[in-house]
């Protein structure tokens, strides 16, 4: 089982923070294929959070294939962190530090660097919406 | 369910020569769990108490799931309110009030109090009047949510709670809203209680509702931007600015997003919820503020 919790400060989205708290848990073994996350009720009690906030979550965590709803039980684990979410990463990240090497080229400080990649996510985001 | 949990046009109050809320118009869809935010003296309670009928407008209108607060007793039974000192009779026993609400209401689900009770380890026969804080607060809150509200209206619920009891009182109102049907509005001054339970956020600020709407809208379209000062250079397009500071050289503007940054030079952070909320109360700012806007005007 896991315990959920929040931290006001971090900056990071309520939900993502569980949605992290699950991928980490999975990582670790700490959940495994067929366990059961605690229900929407048991969360909100606990950590006294918007109902919401877990729906999305949960629905984050079922998108990416991590857990499934079954209808009236709960929501359960189906797979530990699949080797193909990994696969796919490695790629991408390998292009970001093609990336990454061609910005230090350019003169780009760490700074500038994080400032560039923020900016261009973030006007991605308003086209892509 | 199309109505709306609270609609007012034009809504006002008028104590004597003072205007506690004046020219409100806006519309809370149902199923939110609404947040009221805003200094002392700028209106929630006030706000508050005209939705639970407690008192009747001096201007405009409101209407509370579709209908006139308080019109009659079918629709009082809809509505759920924990005044700001958790009106309890303190010489009753915790039966007494049970008794006294199911006495007075024509649904009350004494199954669900009584459990709720147990689970808090409450004996029904202490008086309210030896509660602590936190006890009366969890009483006061079960009385209201045995009437099956369609609608609970909460006035500064938390305020005077330790953390752990008030954690556990947001607790204990997360789980109701995730068991059943119900829309709520609790006004707080705790940034940061809102931030975990509300979805949905009103600014009242000099008797006026600054902003209204959806948290998660709210947070995304807002931004912080900190750029070089430069004389005649506006604020970007599309970006409203509500709040502005300056210091020679630099200038940090809190704006409201309508569309992408294009201009270069500026600095785009986004912005929490506390920083929102913030920027607008902070009444000084936001007319400083106008200024560059309008100068920029062609």
């Amino acid at each position: 089982m896991i315990e959920f919790y929040l931290d006001a400060k971090s900056g990071v989205a309520p939900y993502l923070q569980l949605v992290h708290q699950v991928r980490r848990a999975l990582k670790l073994g700490a959940l495994r294929a067929g366990d059961q996350l605690p229900t929407v009720r048991e969360v909100v009690t606990r950590i006294a959070i918007n109902p919401n906030t877990v729906f999305k979550a949960y629905r984050e965590l079922e998108h990416e294939g991590l857990v499934a709803a079954r209808a009236g039980v709960g929501t359960f684990v189906t797979a530990t962190t699949s080797d193909d979410v990994i696969a796919t990463l490695v790629p991408i990240r390998h292009d970001l530090e093609q990336w990454l090497v061609r910005a230090r080229a350019a003169g780009l400080d760490e700074d500038s660097i994080e400032a560039l990649f923020r900016d261009t996510f973030r006007s991605e985001r308003y086209v892509a919406s | 369910m199309s109505e709306a949990a609270i609609e007012t046009v034009g809504l006002g109050k008028r104590y004597q020569r003072r205007w506690a809320l004046e020219d409100c118009t806006f519309r809370i869809p149902r199923g939110h769990v609404v947040g009221l935010v805003g200094p002392n003296g700028a209106g929630k309670s006030t706000l508050l108490n005209l939705a639970a009928g407690l008192l009747a407008p001096s201007a405009g209108s409101i209407k509370v799931l579709g209908e006139q607060p308080a019109r009659d007793a079918a629709q009082l039974a809809r509505v759920g309110f924990v005044p700001q000192d958790a009106a309890l009779y303190g010489w009753l026993s915790i039966e007494g009030h049970l008794r006294l609400g199911e006495h007075c209401n024509p649904q009350w689900d004494a199954k669900a109090a009584h459990a709720r009770l147990a689970e808090l380890g409450l004996s029904t026969r202490q008086r309210a009047g030896k509660l602590s804080g936190g006890q009366r607060a969890q009483l006061s809150l079960t009385i209201a949510l045995a009437k099956c509200p369609e609608l609970l209206l909460l006035d500064e619920p938390v305020a005077s709670l330790d953390p752990l009891a008030r954690r556990e009182f947001l607790g204990l109102l997360m789980s109701t809203v995730a068991g059943r049907d119900v829309s709520i509005v609790l006004s707080s001054h705790l940034v940061s209680d809102i931030e975990r339970v509300c979805d949905y956020l009103i600014v009242l600020v000099d008797s006026r509702v600054r902003v209204a709407g959806e948290i998660e809208e709210l947070l995304a379209g807002h931004h912080r931007l900190i750029g070089l000062r430069q004389p005649g250079v506006a604020a970007p397009a599309n970006q409203t600015v509500i709040a502005a500071r300056e210091t020679d050289r630099q200038r940090m503007l809190v704006v409201r997003s309508d569309g992408p940054v294009v201009e270069t030079g500026w600095e785009i952070e986004s912005i929490n919820l506390e920083d929102l909320v913030l920027a607008y109360m902070g009444e000084g700012a936001a007319r400083q503020a106008q200024l560059p806007t309008t100068q920029a005007a062609p």
